[in-house]
């Protein structure tokens, strides 16, 4: 602190005089200041100077075109954030009971929870599948989105019910195909998906004993293999992916339910 | 959606800061992404009326941090990035290169102050608030992270290089 006519004039007002932030009559008081203290008024001076080369040079990232993916980041994920609301209006629903609010109306059948004891394999087995074709660049999937209707009807009749494969085009994901998998205990089809950068999230559907209980929502993690998996009537179900993020993939997961249960 | 909207107009400005808060534009632009999905994750926590951009730039910092720790480099910022210096030797001017190593050179938290505060010209407060820290903490930081790029570029002189430009 120094002391002028007595007027205290603090460091944290000389930093305020650089960035020119004082009020005016107080900024002429600290001038005089300075004008009788010409080291003092190097500094800040050189502090103001900084202040202009910093914006100087980097405005110019301002004028740089913005990266395709990062505007599609900033616009295309809304109904992700959406979608993550209302998992965790089911989920707390599922916790407490159940109360009103049109999701968990027509989620009640889903509401009376309890994690079924085959659950954990159900997520575990779907990770591993997940993990072993995820990363496949040449053959990701047996069947391509190409032939989506006949990819559909096939693992239709191989699980013996009736199969779709969600659309999560408006979530930035595209349908690459499908394949099936070994029996978990019965017949596995795996739904594989993609967005513009590349990044994959597998839908794992078999095929559940016919007493099986039906399940909210629940979140496992396996390496760095993400699984929100629930189970639902005749079938169980996991969504998969290494590459997003949790609450993506419960966005996600979200539209898949919804989808599966209009 | 007007959120999109409003996202996607701030996507220069978090690209500015995050520029000069890690140097390089492949890490730079890998930070806004990871900003801008974790804002959509968060959104919720958005109160309406407040300021957009400085909640990004909140959002950015704990992105930022995590980060940092994730890949345990918090150390080596206290030091000056070589990799960093190199980059900015190819075709830059002087004051430039000198710049660009000052602010790197910083502690990562005081250079966040600095460049909120002269950069992107946040008020003290909004500063505070952005980077959860009490406003007495950012004037101390300011005036040490200004001392010290001073003291880096000096030598060079703050005032000869206004002449070169």
């Amino acid at each position: 602190m120094s002391e002028q006519n007595g007027q205290m004039i603090g460091e944290n007002e000389l930093q305020a005089w650089a960035d020119d932030r004082l009020a005016p009559e107080r900024r002429s008081e600290v001038d005089a200041w300075l004008a009788a203290r010409p080291e003092e008024a190097e500094r800040v001076a050189a502090y103001r100077e900084l202040n202009a080369l910093l914006r100087t040079h980097f405005d110019a990232v301002l004028q740089e075109p913005v990266p395709d993916h990062l505007e599609a980041v900033a616009r295309g994920t809304s109904r992700w954030r959406r979608a993550a609301a209302i998992a965790g209006w089911i989920v707390l629903g599922a916790a407490v009971g159940g109360t009103a609010g049109w999701e968990l109306r027509a989620l009640e059948r889903a509401a009376p929870v309890a994690a079924t004891p085959d659950g954990p394999v159900l997520a575990h087995r779907a990770a591993l599948a997940h993990a072993t074709y995820a990363p496949e660049v040449r053959h990701p999937v047996e069947v391509g989105a190409d032939q989506e209707q006949h990819l559909v009807a096939w693992l239709s009749k191989r699980l013996g019910g009736d199969i779709r494969a969600p659309r999560l085009d408006a979530e930035g994901m595209t349908l690459v195909g499908g394949r099936l998998l070994p029996r978990d205990p019965g017949p596995v089809a795996q739904f594989m998906y993609q967005n513009a950068q590349g990044r994959r999230v597998t839908l794992y559907v078999r095929t559940e004993a016919p007493d099986q209980r039906e399940t909210a929502f629940q979140y496992t993690r396996e390496g760095n293999v993400r699984v929100f998996y629930w189970i639902d009537r005749k079938f169980g179900y996991a969504l998969s992916s290494a590459d997003l993020d949790r609450e993506a993939l419960l966005g996600l997961a979200n539209v898949v339910y919804r989808q599966l249960n209009p | 959606m007007s959120d999109a909207r409003s996202l996607v107009a701030l996507i220069p400005r978090l690209r500015r800061y995050a520029r000069a808060l890690v140097g390089d534009r492949a890490t730079a632009d890998d930070l806004v992404q990871d900003t801008l999905e974790r804002a959509w994750a968060k959104l919720h926590l958005f109160r309406e009326g407040t300021d957009l951009r400085a909640w990004l730039f909140t959002v950015m910092h704990n992105v930022h941090v995590n980060r940092i720790r994730a890949s345990r480099q918090t150390e080596m910022l206290d030091d000056e990035m070589p990799e960093l210096a190199q980059r900015a030797a190819q075709g830059d001017s002087l004051m430039v290169r000198d710049l660009e190593r000052a602010v790197a050179a910083l502690p990562e938290a005081q250079r966040e102050v600095l460049l909120l505060v002269a950069l992107e010209d946040l008020s003290y407060e909004e500063t505070a608030r952005v980077l959860e820290i009490p406003v007495g903490t950012v004037m101390s930081r300011l005036a040490r992270a200004r001392e010290k790029v001073r003291a880096l570029m000096s030598g060079k002189g703050m005032t000869k290089l206004q002449v070169v430009k």
